[in-house]
């Protein structure tokens, strides 16, 4: 028999409440003190201590245990639940600021989620292909005079033989290639026109084309041809492909052995609809093709171990050790290769060094993105600072009956993230439906990333970092108001409170004006490439290639129909469209040229009539003319290659081209901007051809305008068709080739100027409520001015007196700001427009404009409001 | 509905909480079990146990019976419900099925 009753040690008891669910606790606590009891009764207390001990501790399992989402008392969740209800009341009972709120920020939202869907586009650019790591394309660097280094993604076709025997170790595939381009593809009596490109058999492994039908070893025979699905649909619909013979130009017939899947469209082989043999294509090749001859691609694989750098050091003078004087060995050729992952972004070379290229645009855009994010976040920080006060009572209230400041703290935190998460899921719906138009601005397929767990992480984080930014001002600052004095009412605005929310509004304009002057220069700098002289007349101009040998020997005749027919003002052909040349020759030799000098040429092929169908302006000389029969040994140059040749008066000069022959220079015309508008004009060289077969391929017509572009083309059709029934007709409008050229530009300065917008809108929305705010706390002033006799005018001076001084604050820094980044943007066009004063005033005027005019609104509301109303009101 | 899975030792408890009837508690399921079966199984784990048992809805509780053994702490009783008792019953089904199904001297002793 026990005379005492002995008791557990009572810190465990202690541990168990503070670890375990308190609804529990009386039935654990029991059992075990039973448990206690008989243990007592059989061992020594000591004994049944270390038992009760072990045991107790034994509870400290999952089911027992509280959950450590739950905070420390039942109170707080419900406190949780009360916030959730007052944000959703504090939302609804607030319409017209909660609509500002998430406005802005969705727009913020809409901005950031088109921009990550665009970056991570570029970003996946080419990754599709599984040995995207290890491809790489061969590039040269070439020396010219004056130290000039041109890089060139052309090879000679000797490149991949040599490769392959002198350096095969380092890769795995070699393969020559053409360059894409279309051609016309035919099926009995189907011809489609289709883009597509001719590699070696190793190409389908190499770009790891995922096959419908047939093997990736499909391409091994001469004859054989792979198609794409879409390809394949065109020509055969259901039907089976496999062995369908197909012809490509006027090449030997081809057999279709394989189809693959279409390769995505942010893709470097995108567009390749087929991919013919190789070998086929060399067949139609001329045979005097040798080391200078860089027409073609080549592109590697590089072996599983082998380093990209190591590689491409190895076969840096793999032409340079091949390549006759002749051929061009005074360019000193080096080779390097350009890994596929910098294709699409990195694709610029200045001097043979790697200058970027569309990465800048990327950068940028991210840039752009986070500042629009963070306009939004100031808004949103703005609005429900201001707003501080309405709610300053409210804090004075809770902090009296007991809310600790980290409950008030908890409290706009879930505020801020509700209306974070309205803004994004608003934002994520704008997003989805204009999805398709910001598509087409930007010429890409993109697409919300539903099932990328990636997209989802970012959504989530940016929420998190949004409501956090947001969040955290009311939240660390309001919840600082002193109870007291907030009940009171004698909380005041000073300096210190009102400076912080003019620093964000100035950062808010200042970042708007940066993007309406990036906006401008960018507008202004594709104008003024616009705008620049080009030499010759691209309207009412088109191109038709002429396709078979019976249309180019009765040229004369199609022309003369043409002519007849009164559509055309005249007809002429050449080698090149006038707004494309590429072909480049070098081994002129003149009076007083410097020995030293590698010159080189863009050289065209025209004949007769060419100048007059382009409306090139003579300057000095003149043009061809049927007149002299010696004009076939005669040049046209452009004004820039008689200052590149350094003849005063060329007009007469003599100019000594390798085996071709002496030519005569008869006249200069003005330089025409056949290449990039953004750089200077090359040096061009014009002559007669009509010797050779196929050499001026390009009929150029100029039409007179009396029918208009569609009826004009259909006749054009119908008289090429007369002379060539089996190829399909082709054509193409030199002012549309010439606004090619702007392209990416324009895309870029619509990109910029929508999000400029969107930028400016948002500050404008918070301005808006700013105002708003400011206004209501200044009503009884307003009031009592007016009692005195203000005029409303005055009234509305004082009032945006205020933010007036923060927006020509911001336009000031701006200005600097957005100069620095202008000029060192421009600074990668040769032809560029100036950074003039007027830019950065219209900038600041607009800006000026647009804020006094949201906050008018406000403003004059109050002004002309009757200041019976606003004293009387309590 | 989905078939809930059931463990062995969830097995055994749930059978001893049926046996006890108006007397399953926590203390008594362990003694039962630890006696009768001659397992050492902690009260703890008989807890755990028995709380899976009733989230798996096999069990139902009620709180009574406060003694001074337990220092005024009531006690929880458990009771099989419907579940419980037709998963019991499946359990002894399928068991016989199979067992009616093997051959004598089928096992090797």
């Amino acid at each position: 028999m026990k005379t005492s009753n002995p008791l557990p040690p009572k810190w465990i008891g202690k541990l168990l409440h503070r670890l375990c669910k308190p609804e529990l606790m009386e039935e654990i606590e029991g059992d075990l003190l039973e448990f206690y009891r008989d243990w007592l009764t059989r061992y020594s207390p000591s004994k049944a201590n270390r038992l009760f001990v072990l045991h107790a501790i034994k509870f400290l399992r999952p089911f027992a245990l509280k959950s450590p989402f739950q905070t420390s008392s039942l109170n707080q969740n419900f406190m949780l639940k009360t916030h959730f209800k007052t944000a959703r009341r504090q939302l609804i009972k607030n319409k017209g600021y909660s609509f500002l709120n998430i406005a802005g920020l969705s727009l913020g939202m809409v901005v950031v989620l088109l921009i990550a869907l665009w970056t991570h586009d570029e970003l996946s650019f080419n990754k599709h292909h599984e040995n995207y790591d290890r491809l790489a394309r061969v590039m040269q660097n070439q020396t010219f005079s004056g130290g000039e280094i041109q890089t060139w993604r052309g090879q000679a076709l000797q490149l991949a033989p040599e490769l392959r025997t002198t350096y095969g170790d380092h890769f795995e595939h070699i393969s020559m290639a053409s360059f894409q381009g279309e051609n016309t593809l035919f099926h009995k009596l189907k011809a489609l026109k289709q883009r597509g490109i001719f590699m070696e058999s190793t190409a389908p492994e190499m770009l790891t084309l995922e096959m419908i039908h047939g093997t990736r070893k499909g391409l091994a025979e001469l004859n054989s041809i792979l198609i794409s699905e879409s390809c394949s649909k065109a020509f055969f619909g259901n039907e089976d492909p496999i062995n369908k013979v197909i012809r490509i130009d006027d090449m030997p017939d081809v057999k279709v052995t394989g189809v693959y899947m279409d390769l995505p469209a942010n893709s470097t082989f995108a567009e390749v609809n087929y991919i013919g043999s190789w070998e086929l294509f060399a067949t139609t090749l001329p045979e005097w093709l040798n080391w200078g001859n860089s027409w073609f691609q080549t592109i590697v694989q590089i072996g599983e171990h082998k380093e990209m750098e190591e590689v491409s050091k190895a076969i840096k003078n793999v032409k340079l050790n091949r390549i006759s004087e002749e051929s061009g060995l005074r360019f000193k050729p080096e080779l390097f290769l350009h890994p596929m992952s910098k294709w699409h972004l990195y694709s610029s070379f200045k001097q043979g060094q790697n200058t970027g290229g569309r990465v800048q645009y990327v950068w940028i855009f991210a840039i752009v993105a986070g500042f629009v994010l963070i306009l939004a976040c100031i808004n949103f920080m703005n609005l429900t600072t201001a707003r501080s006060e309405k709610r300053a009572k409210e804090v004075g209230v809770r902090k009296a009956i007991g809310s600790g400041r980290k409950q008030l703290m908890s409290q706009f935190f879930i505020e801020s993230f509700m209306v974070v998460v309205i803004a994004f899921i608003i934002g994520l719906a704008i997003t989805l439906i204009i999805l398709p138009a910001f598509n087409d601005l930007t010429g890409k397929q993109v697409q919300v990333l539903w099932s990328s767990p990636i997209f989802w992480t970012l959504c989530v984080s940016s929420i998190l970092l949004t409501g956090l930014v947001a969040g955290s001002y009311p939240a660390l600052y309001l919840s600082s108001f002193n109870a007291v004095r907030a009940l009171k009412g004698a909380f005041n605005f000073n300096r210190s409170t009102v400076l912080p929310r003019k620093v964000l509004v100035t950062v808010q304009f200042t970042s708007s004006i940066v993007f309406i002057i990036g906006t401008l220069v960018v507008l202004r700098q594709v104008e003024f490439v616009k705008n620049r002289p080009i030499g010759y007349e691209k309207d009412q101009l088109i191109t038709v290639p002429l396709k078979s040998e019976e249309i180019r020997n009765k040229f004369e005749v199609f022309r003369n129909d043409l002519l007849q027919n009164g559509l055309a003002k005249e007809v002429s052909r050449s080698s090149t469209s006038i707004a494309q040349t590429f072909v480049t020759n070098s081994g002129m030799s003149w009076e007083g040229k410097d020995p030293d000098m590698q010159d080189e040429f863009v050289t065209v092929r025209i004949n007769h009539e060419f100048g007059e169908s382009v409306g090139w302006n003579v300057i000095k000389g003149r043009d061809f003319s049927r007149a002299y029969s010696t004009d076939s040994a005669g040049f046209v140059i452009n004004k820039t290659a008689a200052e590149y040749m350094g003849l005063q008066d060329p007009v007469g000069q003599k100019v000594r081209w390798g085996v071709h022959g002496t030519y005569t220079i008869l006249g200069v015309v003005d330089d025409m901007i056949s290449q990039s508008p953004y750089e200077p004009v090359k040096q061009t060289i014009f002559f007669l051809n009509y010797k050779g077969p196929g050499r001026t391929n390009l009929a150029n017509i100029k039409l007179t305008g009396v029918a208009g572009p569609k009826e004009s083309i259909a006749v054009i059709e119908q008289i090429y068709k007369k002379y060539d029934d089996v190829n399909i007709f082709e054509y193409d409008f030199v002012d549309e080739q010439y606004a090619e050229k702007f392209e990416s530009e324009e895309r870029v300065g619509k990109l910029i100027t929508s999000f400029a917008v969107l930028a400016i809108l948002i500050s404008c929305l918070g301005l808006f409520g700013m105002s708003y705010f400011v206004v209501q706390r200044r009503q009884k002033e307003i009031g009592v001015r007016k009692v005195l006799g203000a005029s409303v005018i005055s009234l509305w001076k004082i009032l945006s007196k205020e933010f007036v001084v923060l927006v020509l604050l911001s336009s000031f820094i701006a200005s600097s700001l957005a100069y620095y980044f202008a000029s060192n943007w421009l600074q990668q066009f040769e032809y560029r427009t100036t950074l003039s004063m007027w830019i950065f005033v219209t900038a600041a005027i607009g800006a000026l404009f647009i804020a006094i005019s949201t906050v008018s609104y406000n403003t004059i509301k109050a002004a002309i409001l009757s200041p019976v109303r606003t004293i009387r009101t309590e | 509905m989905r078939k809930s899975y059931i463990g062995e030792l969830e097995e055994i408890v749930l059978l001893v909480v049926v046996m006890l009837q108006e007397d399953a508690y926590g203390v008594a399921i362990t003694h039962e079990i630890n006696e009768q079966l001659n397992r050492k199984i902690s009260i703890s784990a008989i807890h755990s146990t028995l709380h899976r048992l009733e989230e798996k809805g096999f069990v139902t509780s009620s709180m009574g019976g406060a003694t001074a053994e337990r220092g005024g702490r009531r006690k929880r009783y458990f009771s099989i419900t419907q579940a419980g008792s037709r998963t019991l019953q499946e359990i002894q089904e399928t068991r016989n099925l199979l067992w009616g199904q093997i051959p004598p001297n089928a096992l090797a002793t």
